[in-house]
Protein backbone atom coordinates (compact mmCIF):
# COMPACT_ATOMS: atom_id res chain seq x y z
CA UNK A 1 0.00 0.00 0.00
CA UNK A 2 1.29 3.43 -0.85
CA UNK A 3 0.25 6.32 1.35
CA UNK A 4 1.80 8.97 -0.85
CA UNK A 5 3.49 9.14 -4.22
CA UNK A 6 6.65 10.56 -2.66
CA UNK A 7 8.08 7.17 -1.72
CA UNK A 8 11.25 6.22 -3.59
CA UNK A 9 12.55 2.74 -4.16
CA UNK A 10 15.89 2.17 -2.50
CA UNK A 11 18.49 0.48 -4.64
CA UNK A 12 22.09 -0.49 -4.02
CA UNK A 13 23.12 -0.52 -7.67
CA UNK A 14 26.57 0.80 -8.47
CA UNK A 15 26.78 4.49 -9.19
CA UNK A 16 27.16 5.52 -12.79
CA UNK A 17 30.25 7.42 -13.92
CA UNK A 18 28.39 10.74 -13.85
CA UNK A 19 27.27 10.05 -10.31
CA UNK A 20 30.72 8.98 -9.19
CA UNK A 21 32.51 12.09 -10.40
CA UNK A 22 29.98 14.10 -8.40
CA UNK A 23 30.26 17.18 -10.60
CA UNK A 24 26.83 16.99 -12.33
CA UNK A 25 25.21 16.68 -8.90
CA UNK A 26 27.13 19.76 -7.73
CA UNK A 27 25.96 21.69 -10.80
CA UNK A 28 22.35 20.71 -10.06
CA UNK A 29 22.80 21.80 -6.47
CA UNK A 30 24.26 25.14 -7.53
CA UNK A 31 21.23 25.61 -9.78
CA UNK A 32 18.89 24.96 -6.86
CA UNK A 33 20.63 27.42 -4.55
CA UNK A 34 20.89 30.20 -7.15
CA UNK A 35 17.18 29.85 -7.82
CA UNK A 36 16.61 30.68 -4.17
CA UNK A 37 18.83 33.75 -4.58
CA UNK A 38 16.21 35.34 -6.82
CA UNK A 39 13.19 34.16 -4.83
CA UNK A 40 11.08 36.54 -2.82
CA UNK A 41 12.42 36.77 0.72
CA UNK A 42 10.08 35.61 3.46
CA UNK A 43 11.47 38.00 6.10
CA UNK A 44 9.10 40.68 7.36
CA UNK A 45 11.16 43.84 8.01
CA UNK A 46 9.58 44.26 11.42
CA UNK A 47 9.60 47.85 12.62
CA UNK A 48 8.90 49.20 9.12
CA UNK A 49 6.56 46.44 7.98
CA UNK A 50 4.17 44.77 10.38
CA UNK A 51 2.37 41.53 9.96
CA UNK A 52 -1.38 42.11 9.71
CA UNK A 53 -3.25 40.89 12.78
CA UNK A 54 -6.78 39.59 13.11
CA UNK A 55 -9.48 42.21 13.91
CA UNK A 56 -10.16 40.40 17.16
CA UNK A 57 -6.49 40.12 18.11
CA UNK A 58 -6.00 40.57 21.85
CA UNK A 59 -3.27 43.15 22.36
CA UNK A 60 -2.54 45.79 24.95
CA UNK A 61 -5.39 46.75 27.31
CA UNK A 62 -7.16 50.09 27.37
CA UNK A 63 -9.62 51.50 29.94
CA UNK A 64 -12.45 53.03 27.95
CA UNK A 65 -14.45 56.22 28.49
CA UNK A 66 -18.10 56.65 27.56
CA UNK A 67 -19.53 59.09 25.00
CA UNK A 68 -19.34 61.99 27.45
CA UNK A 69 -15.73 61.24 28.29
CA UNK A 70 -16.41 59.68 31.70
CA UNK A 71 -14.55 56.63 32.92
CA UNK A 72 -16.69 53.55 32.51
CA UNK A 73 -15.00 51.42 35.15
CA UNK A 74 -16.90 51.01 38.36
CA UNK A 75 -14.21 48.99 40.14
CA UNK A 76 -16.43 45.96 40.65
CA UNK A 77 -13.39 43.68 40.53
CA UNK A 78 -14.89 41.15 38.17
CA UNK A 79 -11.97 41.49 35.82
CA UNK A 80 -9.52 40.75 38.63
CA UNK A 81 -11.74 37.85 39.67
CA UNK A 82 -11.84 36.37 36.22
CA UNK A 83 -8.17 36.86 35.52
CA UNK A 84 -6.52 33.41 35.41
CA UNK A 85 -3.06 34.94 35.66
CA UNK A 86 -3.96 37.16 38.60
CA UNK A 87 -2.53 40.17 36.87
CA UNK A 88 -5.12 42.82 37.75
CA UNK A 89 -5.49 44.72 40.99
CA UNK A 90 -7.41 47.88 41.75
CA UNK A 91 -8.43 50.30 44.51
CA UNK A 92 -12.05 51.41 44.56
CA UNK A 93 -13.19 54.83 45.66
CA UNK A 94 -16.55 56.53 46.01
CA UNK A 95 -17.46 59.29 43.57
CA UNK A 96 -17.74 62.65 45.32
CA UNK A 97 -20.15 65.41 44.48
CA UNK A 98 -18.99 67.38 41.48
CA UNK A 99 -17.15 64.43 39.96
CA UNK A 100 -20.09 63.24 37.88
CA UNK A 101 -18.42 64.46 34.70
CA UNK A 102 -15.38 62.28 35.47
CA UNK A 103 -16.86 58.94 36.49
CA UNK A 104 -20.03 57.42 35.11
CA UNK A 105 -20.78 55.21 38.11
CA UNK A 106 -20.94 56.06 41.79
CA UNK A 107 -17.85 53.99 42.47
CA UNK A 108 -14.70 54.13 40.42
CA UNK A 109 -11.18 52.71 40.31
CA UNK A 110 -8.78 55.18 41.85
CA UNK A 111 -5.93 52.80 41.09
CA UNK A 112 -6.06 50.21 38.36
CA UNK A 113 -3.01 48.12 37.64
CA UNK A 114 -2.22 45.33 35.23
CA UNK A 115 1.04 43.44 35.47
CA UNK A 116 1.98 42.85 31.84
CA UNK A 117 4.44 40.10 32.75
CA UNK A 118 1.67 38.12 34.40
CA UNK A 119 -1.00 38.88 31.81
CA UNK A 120 -1.57 36.09 29.29
CA UNK A 121 -3.81 38.23 27.04
CA UNK A 122 -6.69 35.76 27.26
CA UNK A 123 -9.32 38.53 27.19
CA UNK A 124 -11.33 37.15 30.12
CA UNK A 125 -11.30 40.60 31.77
CA UNK A 126 -12.91 42.03 28.67
CA UNK A 127 -15.55 39.28 28.73
CA UNK A 128 -16.21 39.66 32.44
CA UNK A 129 -16.59 43.45 32.45
CA UNK A 130 -20.26 44.42 32.90
CA UNK A 131 -19.56 48.07 32.06
CA UNK A 132 -17.57 47.46 28.87
CA UNK A 133 -14.76 49.40 30.44
CA UNK A 134 -11.74 47.27 29.60
CA UNK A 135 -10.75 46.28 26.09
CA UNK A 136 -7.80 44.51 24.54
CA UNK A 137 -6.78 46.56 21.54
CA UNK A 138 -6.36 44.69 18.29
CA UNK A 139 -3.83 47.11 16.82
CA UNK A 140 -1.37 47.59 19.65
CA UNK A 141 0.82 45.00 21.30
CA UNK A 142 2.42 45.11 24.71
CA UNK A 143 5.97 46.33 24.15
CA UNK A 144 9.20 44.75 25.34
CA UNK A 145 10.38 46.00 28.72
CA UNK A 146 13.77 47.14 29.88
CA UNK A 147 13.03 47.08 33.60
CA UNK A 148 10.61 45.52 36.07
CA UNK A 149 9.20 48.89 37.13
CA UNK A 150 7.91 49.45 33.59
CA UNK A 151 6.00 46.19 33.61
CA UNK A 152 3.10 47.22 35.84
CA UNK A 153 0.72 49.43 33.88
CA UNK A 154 -1.23 51.94 35.99
CA UNK A 155 -4.10 54.14 34.95
CA UNK A 156 -1.60 56.61 33.53
CA UNK A 157 -0.84 54.16 30.75
CA UNK A 158 -4.12 52.28 30.51
CA UNK A 159 -6.78 54.97 30.52
CA UNK A 160 -7.99 56.40 27.25
CA UNK A 161 -7.45 60.13 26.86
CA UNK A 162 -10.47 62.47 26.89
CA UNK A 163 -10.64 62.77 23.11
CA UNK A 164 -10.33 58.97 22.94
CA UNK A 165 -6.95 59.11 21.24
CA UNK A 166 -3.77 57.79 22.72
CA UNK A 167 -1.49 58.42 24.61
CA UNK A 168 -3.48 58.33 27.78
CA UNK A 169 -3.82 60.94 30.49
CA UNK A 170 -4.89 58.92 33.50
CA UNK A 171 -3.62 59.70 37.02
CA UNK A 172 -0.17 58.37 37.90
CA UNK A 173 -1.26 57.05 41.28
CA UNK A 174 0.02 53.58 42.13
CA UNK A 175 -0.87 51.02 44.77
CA UNK A 176 0.65 51.88 48.12
CA UNK A 177 1.07 49.95 51.32
CA UNK A 178 -1.99 51.58 52.88
CA UNK A 179 -4.37 50.87 50.01
CA UNK A 180 -7.19 48.40 50.42
CA UNK A 181 -7.36 46.65 47.13
CA UNK A 182 -8.91 43.67 45.43
CA UNK A 183 -6.34 40.98 45.88
CA UNK A 184 -6.12 38.68 42.91
CA UNK A 185 -4.47 35.95 44.93
CA UNK A 186 -7.29 35.64 47.42
CA UNK A 187 -9.96 36.78 45.04
CA UNK A 188 -13.08 38.26 46.49
CA UNK A 189 -11.41 39.57 49.64
CA UNK A 190 -10.16 43.02 50.25
CA UNK A 191 -6.73 43.07 51.67
CA UNK A 192 -3.98 45.35 52.77
CA UNK A 193 -0.86 45.29 50.68
CA UNK A 194 1.81 43.53 52.70
CA UNK A 195 4.78 45.61 53.68
CA UNK B 1 64.28 58.34 -11.86
CA UNK B 2 64.92 55.28 -9.72
CA UNK B 3 63.15 57.07 -6.89
CA UNK B 4 60.09 57.62 -9.07
CA UNK B 5 59.77 53.93 -9.81
CA UNK B 6 60.21 53.16 -6.11
CA UNK B 7 57.48 55.67 -5.25
CA UNK B 8 55.05 54.24 -7.79
CA UNK B 9 55.93 50.71 -6.68
CA UNK B 10 55.33 51.48 -3.02
CA UNK B 11 52.02 53.09 -3.92
CA UNK B 12 51.06 49.94 -5.85
CA UNK B 13 52.14 47.71 -2.96
CA UNK B 14 50.19 49.78 -0.45
CA UNK B 15 47.17 49.72 -2.76
CA UNK B 16 47.36 45.96 -3.19
CA UNK B 17 47.67 45.60 0.59
CA UNK B 18 44.74 47.92 1.24
CA UNK B 19 42.59 46.38 -1.46
CA UNK B 20 43.24 42.86 -0.16
CA UNK B 21 42.15 43.96 3.30
CA UNK B 22 39.17 45.92 2.00
CA UNK B 23 37.93 43.08 -0.17
CA UNK B 24 38.36 40.60 2.67
CA UNK B 25 36.43 42.95 4.99
CA UNK B 26 33.54 43.22 2.62
CA UNK B 27 33.70 39.51 1.81
CA UNK B 28 32.50 38.88 5.35
CA UNK B 29 29.51 41.10 4.67
CA UNK B 30 28.94 39.60 1.22
CA UNK B 31 29.17 36.10 2.65
CA UNK B 32 26.46 36.78 5.21
CA UNK B 33 24.21 38.57 2.78
CA UNK B 34 24.67 35.89 0.14
CA UNK B 35 24.09 33.11 2.64
CA UNK B 36 20.87 34.81 3.66
CA UNK B 37 19.75 35.33 0.07
CA UNK B 38 20.41 31.70 -0.81
CA UNK B 39 18.28 30.72 2.18
CA UNK B 40 15.39 33.13 1.39
CA UNK B 41 16.41 35.53 4.15
CA UNK B 42 17.63 39.13 4.18
CA UNK B 43 20.89 38.96 6.11
CA UNK B 44 22.46 41.87 8.00
CA UNK B 45 20.82 44.99 6.55
CA UNK B 46 20.50 47.26 9.57
CA UNK B 47 23.95 48.83 10.03
CA UNK B 48 24.07 51.54 7.40
CA UNK B 49 22.52 51.31 3.93
CA UNK B 50 22.20 47.63 2.90
CA UNK B 51 24.08 46.77 6.08
CA UNK B 52 27.32 48.06 4.58
CA UNK B 53 28.65 49.22 7.96
CA UNK B 54 28.26 45.70 9.40
CA UNK B 55 31.97 44.75 8.95
CA UNK B 56 32.96 47.89 10.86
CA UNK B 57 30.54 47.03 13.65
CA UNK B 58 31.97 43.49 13.71
CA UNK B 59 35.51 44.85 13.88
CA UNK B 60 34.60 47.17 16.77
CA UNK B 61 32.99 44.24 18.55
CA UNK B 62 36.00 41.98 18.05
CA UNK B 63 38.48 44.66 19.15
CA UNK B 64 36.57 45.50 22.31
CA UNK B 65 35.96 41.93 23.44
CA UNK B 66 37.96 40.42 26.27
CA UNK B 67 41.44 39.33 25.25
CA UNK B 68 41.43 35.84 26.73
CA UNK B 69 44.38 33.47 26.84
CA UNK B 70 43.79 30.08 28.52
CA UNK B 71 45.98 29.45 31.56
CA UNK B 72 47.37 26.21 30.14
CA UNK B 73 48.11 27.68 26.73
CA UNK B 74 51.55 28.61 25.51
CA UNK B 75 51.13 32.36 25.56
CA UNK B 76 53.61 33.37 22.86
CA UNK B 77 52.67 30.66 20.40
CA UNK B 78 49.01 31.40 21.11
CA UNK B 79 49.54 34.98 19.91
CA UNK B 80 51.94 33.94 17.14
CA UNK B 81 49.47 31.53 15.48
CA UNK B 82 46.85 34.04 14.26
CA UNK B 83 49.56 36.60 13.50
CA UNK B 84 51.30 34.15 11.20
CA UNK B 85 48.02 33.15 9.56
CA UNK B 86 47.27 36.80 8.78
CA UNK B 87 50.85 37.60 7.72
CA UNK B 88 51.09 34.79 5.19
CA UNK B 89 47.61 35.51 3.87
CA UNK B 90 48.56 39.13 3.14
CA UNK B 91 52.01 38.32 1.73
CA UNK B 92 50.79 36.07 -1.05
CA UNK B 93 48.98 38.82 -2.95
CA UNK B 94 52.28 40.64 -3.59
CA UNK B 95 53.17 38.81 -6.81
CA UNK B 96 49.75 38.78 -8.45
CA UNK B 97 49.69 40.85 -11.66
CA UNK B 98 46.53 42.90 -11.32
CA UNK B 99 46.97 44.75 -14.58
CA UNK B 100 49.18 45.45 -17.56
CA UNK B 101 51.54 48.45 -17.38
CA UNK B 102 51.03 52.05 -16.36
CA UNK B 103 52.72 54.71 -18.53
CA UNK B 104 54.29 57.28 -16.23
CA UNK B 105 56.60 59.75 -17.95
CA UNK B 106 58.56 57.63 -20.43
CA UNK B 107 58.46 54.51 -18.27
CA UNK B 108 56.07 51.57 -18.27
CA UNK B 109 55.51 50.29 -14.77
CA UNK B 110 53.70 46.97 -14.33
CA UNK B 111 50.70 46.93 -11.97
CA UNK B 112 52.08 44.26 -9.66
CA UNK B 113 53.51 44.34 -6.16
CA UNK B 114 56.81 42.66 -6.92
CA UNK B 115 57.81 41.38 -10.32
CA UNK B 116 59.63 38.10 -9.90
CA UNK B 117 60.23 35.30 -12.37
CA UNK B 118 59.23 32.70 -9.78
CA UNK B 119 55.82 34.19 -8.96
CA UNK B 120 54.06 30.83 -8.92
CA UNK B 121 56.61 29.29 -6.57
CA UNK B 122 56.55 32.35 -4.30
CA UNK B 123 52.80 32.45 -3.89
CA UNK B 124 52.47 28.71 -3.29
CA UNK B 125 55.39 28.78 -0.88
CA UNK B 126 53.67 31.49 1.11
CA UNK B 127 50.24 29.83 0.94
CA UNK B 128 51.70 26.58 2.25
CA UNK B 129 53.24 28.52 5.15
CA UNK B 130 49.71 29.59 6.07
CA UNK B 131 48.98 26.21 7.60
CA UNK B 132 51.68 26.85 10.22
CA UNK B 133 49.54 29.63 11.63
CA UNK B 134 46.69 27.17 12.10
CA UNK B 135 49.01 24.42 13.38
CA UNK B 136 50.69 26.69 15.93
CA UNK B 137 47.39 28.21 17.03
CA UNK B 138 45.79 24.81 17.47
CA UNK B 139 48.81 23.38 19.29
CA UNK B 140 49.32 26.35 21.58
CA UNK B 141 45.67 26.28 22.71
CA UNK B 142 46.35 23.06 24.65
CA UNK B 143 42.87 21.81 23.84
CA UNK B 144 42.06 18.48 22.24
CA UNK B 145 39.57 19.93 19.78
CA UNK B 146 41.99 22.66 18.72
CA UNK B 147 44.73 20.09 18.24
CA UNK B 148 42.45 17.83 16.20
CA UNK B 149 41.48 20.76 14.01
CA UNK B 150 45.10 21.75 13.55
CA UNK B 151 46.16 18.20 12.66
CA UNK B 152 43.31 17.99 10.19
CA UNK B 153 44.33 21.31 8.63
CA UNK B 154 47.92 20.17 8.28
CA UNK B 155 47.18 16.82 6.69
CA UNK B 156 44.49 18.29 4.46
CA UNK B 157 46.74 21.08 3.20
CA UNK B 158 49.63 18.71 2.52
CA UNK B 159 47.34 16.31 0.63
CA UNK B 160 45.79 18.96 -1.53
CA UNK B 161 48.97 20.95 -2.16
CA UNK B 162 50.29 17.93 -4.07
CA UNK B 163 47.34 17.79 -6.44
CA UNK B 164 47.34 21.58 -6.72
CA UNK B 165 51.02 21.70 -7.63
CA UNK B 166 50.56 18.91 -10.19
CA UNK B 167 47.61 20.76 -11.73
CA UNK B 168 49.74 23.88 -12.14
CA UNK B 169 52.61 21.91 -13.69
CA UNK B 170 50.45 21.45 -16.79
CA UNK B 171 49.93 25.23 -17.01
CA UNK B 172 53.64 25.83 -16.51
CA UNK B 173 54.43 23.35 -19.29
CA UNK B 174 52.25 25.43 -21.62
CA UNK B 175 53.73 28.80 -20.69
CA UNK B 176 57.27 27.58 -20.07
CA UNK B 177 57.70 30.09 -17.26
CA UNK B 178 57.07 30.48 -13.54
CA UNK B 179 56.45 34.19 -14.02
CA UNK B 180 52.78 34.95 -13.35
CA UNK B 181 52.96 37.96 -15.70
CA UNK B 182 54.29 35.76 -18.51
CA UNK B 183 51.49 33.26 -17.87
CA UNK B 184 48.94 36.08 -18.14
CA UNK B 185 50.51 37.55 -21.29
CA UNK B 186 50.30 34.09 -22.93
CA UNK B 187 46.51 34.17 -22.50
CA UNK B 188 46.16 37.33 -24.59
CA UNK B 189 42.60 38.23 -25.59
CA UNK B 190 40.21 35.35 -25.06
CA UNK B 191 42.93 32.70 -25.37
CA UNK B 192 42.48 31.53 -21.81
CA UNK B 193 44.13 28.50 -20.23
CA UNK B 194 40.82 27.12 -19.02
CA UNK B 195 39.96 26.14 -22.62
CA UNK B 196 43.14 24.04 -22.82
CA UNK B 197 43.16 22.83 -19.23
CA UNK B 198 39.54 22.25 -18.15
CA UNK B 199 40.49 19.24 -16.03
CA UNK B 200 43.46 21.09 -14.54
CA UNK B 201 41.15 23.98 -13.69
CA UNK B 202 38.66 21.76 -11.88
CA UNK B 203 41.45 20.07 -9.93
CA UNK B 204 43.02 23.41 -9.08
CA UNK B 205 39.71 24.90 -7.97
CA UNK B 206 38.90 21.89 -5.78
CA UNK B 207 42.31 22.11 -4.17
CA UNK B 208 41.91 25.87 -3.69
CA UNK B 209 38.76 25.16 -1.68
CA UNK B 210 40.70 22.72 0.47
CA UNK B 211 43.68 25.08 0.88
CA UNK B 212 41.42 27.92 2.04
CA UNK B 213 39.61 25.56 4.47
CA UNK B 214 36.33 26.45 2.83
CA UNK B 215 33.25 24.27 2.68
CA UNK B 216 32.98 21.47 1.56
CA UNK B 217 36.49 20.98 2.98
CA UNK B 218 36.26 23.05 6.17
CA UNK B 219 37.07 20.09 8.38
CA UNK B 220 39.69 21.94 10.49
CA UNK B 221 36.93 24.07 11.99
CA UNK B 222 33.92 21.79 11.52
CA UNK B 223 31.82 23.20 14.31
CA UNK B 224 29.55 20.22 14.82
CA UNK B 225 32.45 17.85 15.41
CA UNK B 226 35.23 19.95 16.90
CA UNK B 227 33.45 22.85 18.67
CA UNK B 228 35.37 25.46 16.67
CA UNK B 229 38.33 23.40 15.46
CA UNK B 230 41.69 25.12 15.67
CA UNK B 231 40.22 28.41 16.92
CA UNK B 232 38.10 26.92 19.74
CA UNK B 233 40.08 28.74 22.45
CA UNK B 234 40.39 32.01 20.59
CA UNK B 235 38.42 35.14 21.26
CA UNK B 236 38.43 38.84 20.40
CA UNK B 237 40.65 40.04 17.55
CA UNK B 238 42.89 36.96 17.61
CA UNK B 239 39.84 34.98 16.53
CA UNK B 240 39.10 37.84 14.14
CA UNK B 241 42.55 37.46 12.55
CA UNK B 242 42.00 33.73 11.98
CA UNK B 243 38.61 34.28 10.39
CA UNK B 244 39.84 37.31 8.47
CA UNK B 245 42.88 35.50 7.08
CA UNK B 246 40.48 32.93 5.64
CA UNK B 247 38.81 35.69 3.64
CA UNK B 248 42.13 37.17 2.53
CA UNK B 249 43.16 33.68 1.42
CA UNK B 250 39.91 33.37 -0.47
CA UNK B 251 40.60 36.64 -2.29
CA UNK B 252 44.15 35.55 -3.15
CA UNK B 253 42.97 32.13 -4.31
CA UNK B 254 40.31 33.75 -6.50
CA UNK B 255 42.88 36.13 -7.98
CA UNK B 256 45.30 33.25 -8.68
CA UNK B 257 42.57 31.17 -10.33
CA UNK B 258 41.73 34.17 -12.55
CA UNK B 259 45.41 34.68 -13.40
CA UNK B 260 46.27 31.05 -14.09
CA UNK B 261 43.13 29.91 -15.93
CA UNK B 262 40.96 32.90 -16.84
CA UNK B 263 43.47 35.22 -18.46
CA UNK B 264 43.91 37.69 -15.58
CA UNK B 265 43.49 41.16 -17.06
CA UNK B 266 42.94 39.84 -20.60
CA UNK B 267 39.52 39.94 -22.19
CA UNK B 268 38.20 39.37 -25.71
CA UNK B 269 38.44 42.52 -27.79
CA UNK B 270 41.22 44.06 -25.72
CA UNK B 271 43.31 44.89 -28.81
CA UNK B 272 40.42 46.86 -30.27
CA UNK B 273 40.09 48.79 -27.01
CA UNK B 274 43.84 49.36 -26.80
CA UNK B 275 43.86 50.90 -30.28
CA UNK B 276 41.23 53.47 -29.43
CA UNK B 277 41.91 54.59 -25.86
CA UNK B 278 45.05 55.85 -24.08
CA UNK B 279 47.38 53.20 -22.69
CA UNK B 280 46.64 53.95 -19.04
CA UNK B 281 42.87 53.77 -19.58
CA UNK B 282 43.21 50.41 -21.36
CA UNK B 283 45.22 49.19 -18.35
CA UNK B 284 42.52 50.45 -16.00
CA UNK B 285 39.87 48.52 -17.95
CA UNK B 286 42.11 45.45 -17.72
CA UNK B 287 42.39 45.89 -13.94
CA UNK B 288 38.60 46.19 -13.72
CA UNK B 289 38.25 42.97 -15.73
CA UNK B 290 40.73 41.24 -13.44
CA UNK B 291 38.76 42.31 -10.37
CA UNK B 292 35.47 41.28 -11.98
CA UNK B 293 36.88 37.78 -12.49
CA UNK B 294 38.22 37.71 -8.94
CA UNK B 295 34.86 38.81 -7.53
CA UNK B 296 33.13 36.12 -9.53
CA UNK B 297 35.35 33.47 -7.98
CA UNK B 298 34.83 34.90 -4.49
CA UNK B 299 31.11 34.68 -5.21
CA UNK B 300 31.62 31.13 -6.45
CA UNK B 301 33.46 30.20 -3.23
CA UNK B 302 30.47 31.42 -1.23
CA UNK B 303 27.94 29.90 -3.60
CA UNK B 304 29.61 26.49 -3.17
CA UNK B 305 29.74 26.95 0.59
CA UNK B 306 25.96 27.29 0.82
CA UNK B 307 25.31 24.44 -1.61
CA UNK B 308 27.52 21.48 -0.73
CA UNK B 309 27.64 19.88 2.70
CA UNK B 310 30.94 19.10 4.37
CA UNK B 311 32.90 15.99 3.34
CA UNK B 312 33.65 13.20 5.76
CA UNK B 313 37.34 13.12 6.61
CA UNK B 314 38.06 9.77 4.90
CA UNK B 315 36.16 10.98 1.81
CA UNK B 316 38.31 14.09 1.78
CA UNK B 317 41.49 12.04 1.93
CA UNK B 318 40.39 9.51 -0.67
CA UNK B 319 39.28 12.31 -3.01
CA UNK B 320 42.65 14.01 -2.67
CA UNK B 321 44.93 10.98 -2.93
CA UNK B 322 42.94 8.53 -5.02
CA UNK B 323 41.22 10.86 -7.47
CA UNK B 324 42.79 14.28 -7.77
CA UNK B 325 46.48 13.29 -7.76
CA UNK B 326 46.13 10.51 -10.40
CA UNK B 327 43.95 12.80 -12.50
CA UNK B 328 46.49 15.62 -12.22
CA UNK B 329 49.30 13.27 -13.27
CA UNK B 330 47.23 12.05 -16.22
CA UNK B 331 46.60 15.68 -17.11
CA UNK B 332 50.35 16.38 -17.13
CA UNK B 333 51.02 13.38 -19.35
CA UNK B 334 48.29 14.32 -21.84
CA UNK B 335 49.45 17.95 -21.90
CA UNK B 336 53.03 16.82 -22.47
CA UNK B 337 52.04 14.53 -25.33
CA UNK B 338 49.98 17.27 -27.01
CA UNK B 339 52.82 19.79 -26.70
CA UNK B 340 55.28 17.28 -28.17
CA UNK B 341 52.96 16.34 -31.04
CA UNK B 342 51.90 19.82 -32.12
CA UNK B 343 55.01 21.91 -31.54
Amino acid sequence: MRLSDRAKDVSDKNMSFAERIYLPAIATGLGVTIKHFFKKKVTIQYPEVQRPVSPNFRGLHVLKRDDEGRERCTACGLCALSCPAEAISMVAEERKKGEEHLYREEKYAAVYEINMLRCIFCGFCEEACPKQAIYLQSDKMAPAFYGREEVIYGKDRLLESKDKTRPTDGPKRRLTATDTYIDPIAVGYNRQLKK
Amino acid sequence: MELDILTVKSIIILLVFGISLGIATYSTWAERRLAAYLQDRQGPNRAGPLGLLQPIADAVKLFTKEEFIPASANKWLFIFGPSLAMLTALMSSAVIPFGSTLEIGDKFIPVQGIEVNIGVLYSFGIVSLGVYGIMIGGWASNNKFSLLGAVRAASQNISYELAMGLAIVAVLMMSGSLDLRKIVEDQHGGNWNVFYQPLGFIIFLTCAFAECNRTPFDLPESENELVGGYHTEYSSMKLGLFLFSEYVNMFVASAIVSVLYFGGYNYPGMDLVADHVPHNLATAIGIAVMFAKTFFFIFFFMWIRWTIPRFRYDQLMSLGWKSLIPLAIANIIVTGCVILLFN
